[in-house]
């Protein structure tokens, strides 16, 4: 299992240098000079032409790759242009938002999305396998940002359940309380994911249904619910593991949508922010911070799929 | 009462609204400690049957539609599903036609069966275990102790069947449904596990009904036999007469189409054409389009059932060897 | 085969997928003759009629430059159709010329699939971000942008289908019979794949849409001036809590629509060949 993983971790090198090429490439494309964005209006050539040099932008692309890469693999992500502090401390200061986030949104989807896609494959062809897939089809088609500025609308505004944006940390005025700035949030986030998973196990467990071994299990006399769970939803569990990656990439791609949404500090917003700021060192070190993050997710899927299926062997 | 007694059953398929029958009131008997065989051609409603008296039914299209089921003097159609699933893989138990599929994939082989066991019996897990062991060792799986440690796709196809038949008899069952038992697996191991089934029989004195499309299979192990058609029992009668005085057509066919290696045949006979389709209709003997034997009668109306014995009933117009 | 009766295969007994069917013609037909069915031009501004609730005459009401919800959304649909059939057709050739040379040409893939691989390292929404970011705010730009995404999960999957396609007596046979490369992949393999691909278009369709509503809402989509459903949620949201139908109307029409393509591709997926349904990945 150990040698296995550390095989896997080599084998991300190659992508993951790949990726970070073209993270290069694609930030040293846009458009806009970031030393005369840095300076402003007023700035003179001269001022201009020596920020230029002294951020190392007047080489060529491939010694400042190399730079950055030396730097990054030390640790160094850069200076943000627009914070003027290192951008790993402006991740950093993201992370809390959108670990929290994310944490309480898959606790959402697996609270809402597994027993209801049980619920639809048990009662497959009746009424409320149908409310409970077409609704997950419904919930799908929802664009993130409209559900959740209607949240905040009826739930913000109107009731005054909850307050409509922002997030003091957990470590401020308020403590652990202040978790509730993020149930809006996490509930937008979790509606489309927790709609895949619901379509996911549903259908997987329709498959599972079919096979054999559940009718022995059903011989043996065990109580439908005990099938369902132990025997039926337990395989499906294997296909649904290997699709958790996809959901990962979807929670991150909508996590940037909801965070702005809410106005939230975390790292989706940032993503944001820094492209409409043109700061180059934030947007790279973001989006290498998270593609490393999705490939490693992506692992683990894999490890806890050939976890659960005896059949995978790791060779 | 005999063990188990079938009386008159009928199972539909429904399909595009209506109901199709594939069987059509069939009854019969088994007395504990015996064998019954039923065969047929695959789609003829005899796996349907099987899980009928099972009880594995529910939940697809099919539905009893008539007759009833009596095992060990109750009966089980209209038992609370509560009190069917005792019964369910304790006193009357069933292995399957695929064991590559039978088992779920992603258990240990041991832990399947001490799942049937504590379904039914309070004991820890160490009782059920060594209970486990004790089983395998009793189907002849060789270094039980640690073959219980095996997930399924670790045995071959005739070792699944034999954890199959374990986990079947982990309670003792009054009553084994054994459907196509050999039917997936290679001839040398089919014989093996027949007379595993066989030896069982006698040390635990449970009755069997086996299910097969094979009549050597079924020449081999049954105490009687009932032969089924397009839902309907064409002949019954124990094993001895039946092979000695064959009387429907059908069964007369089915048993020149089995190889026989001791004397020398030209070429093995073929029963023409084919099972008509389900909802296709057939008026007259089920059987007529495919029978060299058929008159004019046997196309206009379907034959009763006549007893030639006691003990040996068929349903056809003209019975081979009788002068009906 | 015969089309019609593929079709009407495909919504015999399914009454919600052929609503969602009808409703997808509306909405062509909607946006080829938009201006005959809109009442006002989208663009004319009404400063003294601004954020007017829907009545007679507006019937979604009217934004904060007082132009009119109802014609801004009958020409919205125009860009439903324009960038959900751009970057299908885009995602489809690209990616599905990409996914069956790779498959065909072994080593040729080695080298295009690993591409794929670094481009599928980055979620969807945040590849298109990047991409977008270095290109200017145009309808052909967000077509391409989301056209890649999807051109990477369409060759993946391809990949797959026609590696499974290849091992098949049938392309053995067309060998035999001395066809060439270029006529085995489009003569005998293609042929194999058209109806999976029609059903990846209809999810890649379905899912153009909330992208392209996303990125419209970031800022970095369609133009502002151009009026599409993402484009009128985006400037209308600061407006939410004093005319909260302003987001309703083309918030429920990119609902309505993408949940209509969903329904339609899923009749479409349970009605194509099985072995190619798990390839398939939908809502």
């Amino acid at each position: 299992m150990l040698a296995y993983t550390f095989k896997r971790l080599l084998a991300l090198i190659p992508t993951l240098l790949a990726a970070s090429v073209l993270i290069f490439l694609f930030v040293h494309l846009i458009p806009g000079d970031p030393a005369a964005i840095l300076l402003g209006d007023t700035a003179t050539p001269e001022e201009i032409a020596e920020l230029t040099h002294a951020m190392g932008l007047d080489r060529s692309l491939i010694t400042q790759y190399f730079l950055w890469l030396g730097n990054v693999l030390q640790g160094d992500f850069g200076t943000s242009i627009f914070f003027r502090i290192p951008v790993l401390s402006v991740i950093a200061d993201g992370a809390e938002t959108s670990i929290l986030l994310a944490s309480m949104t898959m606790i959402w989807i697996m609270l809402i999305g597994i027993p209801i896609g049980i619920l639809a494959a048990t009662r497959h062809g009746s009424w409320v396998d149908q409310i409970a897939s077409g609704g997950a089809m419904l919930f799908a088609s929802i664009p993130t940002f409209w559900l959740g500025l209607y949240l905040i609308l009826i739930f913000a505004v109107g009731l005054g359940w909850f307050p409509s944006s922002g997030f003091p940390s957990i470590s401020d005025e308020g403590g652990l309380w202040n978790i509730r700035y993020l149930l809006l949030p996490s509930l937008t986030l979790a509606a489309p994911n927790a709609a895949l998973i619901i379509r996911l196990v549903r259908a997987s467990m329709l498959d599972v249904q079919r096979e054999d071994h559940v009718r022995t299990a059903r011989a043996k006399g065990l109580h439908p619910t005990k099938v369902a769970i132990r025997h039926v939803f337990r395989n499906a569990m294997i296909s649904v593991a290997a699709a958790f990656g996809f959901t990962f990439a979807a929670l991150i791609s909508e996590a940037v949508v909801t965070e702005t949404v809410f106005s939230l500090p975390g790292i989706g917003r940032l993503v944001v922010q820094s492209i409409l700021r043109r700061d180059y060192p934030v947007i790279q070190g973001v989006i290498l911070v998270i593609v490393c993050l999705y490939m490693i997710i992506n692992l683990l899927v894999d490890l806890t799929y050939a976890r659960l299926d005896p059949r995978v062997s790791l060779k | 009462m005999a063990l188990l007694e079938v009386s008159n059953l009928s199972i539909a398929v429904a399909a595009g609204g209506k109901l199709l029958p594939v069987v059509q009131g069939i009854s019969f008997q088994v007395e504990a400690g015996k064998t019954l065989g039923i065969v047929g051609e695959s789609g003829c409603g005899k796996s349907l049957t099987s899980l009928a008296i099972m009880g594995l039914l529910e939940g697809s299209q099919v539905r009893i539609i008539g007759g009833t089921i009596h095992f060990n003097g109750q009966n089980m159609l209209t038992l609370s599903d509560k009190k069917r699933r005792e019964i369910m893989g304790a006193e009357m138990a069933m292995i399957f036609q695929e064991p590559m599929t039978s088992l779920n994939p992603v258990y240990r082989v041991g832990d399947q069966i001490i799942e049937a066991i504590r379904q039914h019996k309070k004991q820890t897990k160490q009782q059920a275990r060594a209970r486990a062991i004790e089983l395998l060792t009793l189907v002849r799986i060789p270094d039980a102790e640690k073959r219980i440690e095996s997930y399924p796709h670790q045995l071959s196809g005739g070792m699944r069947q034999r954890v199959m038949i374990a986990m079947a008899l982990a309670c003792d069952p009054k009553l084994l449904i054994a459907d196509e038992p050999t039917t997936a697996l290679d001839v040398t191991v089919q014989a093996r596990i027949l007379e595993l089934l066989k030896e069982l029989q006698q040390q635990t004195g449970m009755a069997i009904v086996l299910i097969s499309h094979d009549l050597g299979v079924i020449a081999e192990t049954c105490d009687s036999v009932a032969v089924m058609y397009r839902g309907k029992f064409v002949e019954v009668a124990p094993s001895a007469e039946l092979f000695s005085t064959v009387a429907h057509p059908y069964t007369s066919g089915l048993l020149s189409s089995i190889p026989v290696s001791d004397h020398e045949i030209d070429r093995l006979d073929a029963i023409p054409g084919r099972v008509p389709m389900l909802g296709e209709d057939v008026i007259g003997c089920a059987f007529h389009p495919r029978c060299n034997l058929a008159q004019e009668c046997c196309s206009l109306k379907d034959p009763e059932e006549v007893s030639l014995t006691q003990t040996h009933f068929t349903r056809c117009h003209f019975p081979i060897g009788s002068n009906l | 085969m015969n089309f019609i009766s593929t079709i009407q295969n495909v919504f015999r007994g399914r009454t919600l997928a052929t609503i969602g069917m009808i409703w997808l013609c509306v909405i062509l037909v909607a946006a080829l003759a938009a201006p005959i069915f809109a009442p006002f031009d989208p663009l004319d501004i009404d400063p003294i009629g601004r954020l007017q609730e829907p009545s007679w005459a507006h019937f979604f009401g009217t934004d904060h430059f007082g132009r009119d919800t109802f014609s801004r959304s009958i020409y919205g649909a125009r860009m439903t159709v324009v960038i959900g059939l751009g970057s299908v057709v885009f995602a489809l050739i690209i990616g599905g010329l990409i996914g069956m040379l790779s498959a065909y040409f072994t080593r040729l893939g080695h080298v295009l699939m690993r591409i794929v691989d670094v481009l599928m390292a980055f979620p969807a929404l945040l590849l298109a971000l990047v991409l977008m970011t270095l290109l200017e705010r145009s309808v052909t730009n967000t077509i391409i942008v989301i056209g890649i995404v999807y051109a990477t999960t369409t060759a993946r999957i391809l990949f797959g289908m026609t590696l499974k396609l290849k091992g098949e007596v049938f392309v053995d046979a067309a060998k035999c019979s001395g066809a060439g490369h270029s006529s085995i992949l489009f003569r005998h393999i293609l042929p194999n794949l058209i109806s999976p691909l029609l059903v990846q278009a209809s999810f890649i369709f379905a899912f153009a849409q909330l992208q392209a509503a996303a990125l419209d809402f970031l800022g970095l989509g369609l133009p502002p001036e151009i009026p599409s459903w993402g484009n009128m949620l985006s400037e209308e949201r600061i407006y939410v809590t004093r005319a909260p139908w302003l987001l309703l109307f083309p918030g429920i029409l990119i609902i309505i629509s993408v949940f209509s393509i969903n329904l339609v591709g899923d009749a479409m997926r349970d009605s194509i060949d099985p072995r190619f349904k798990d390839d398939i990945a939908g809502v």
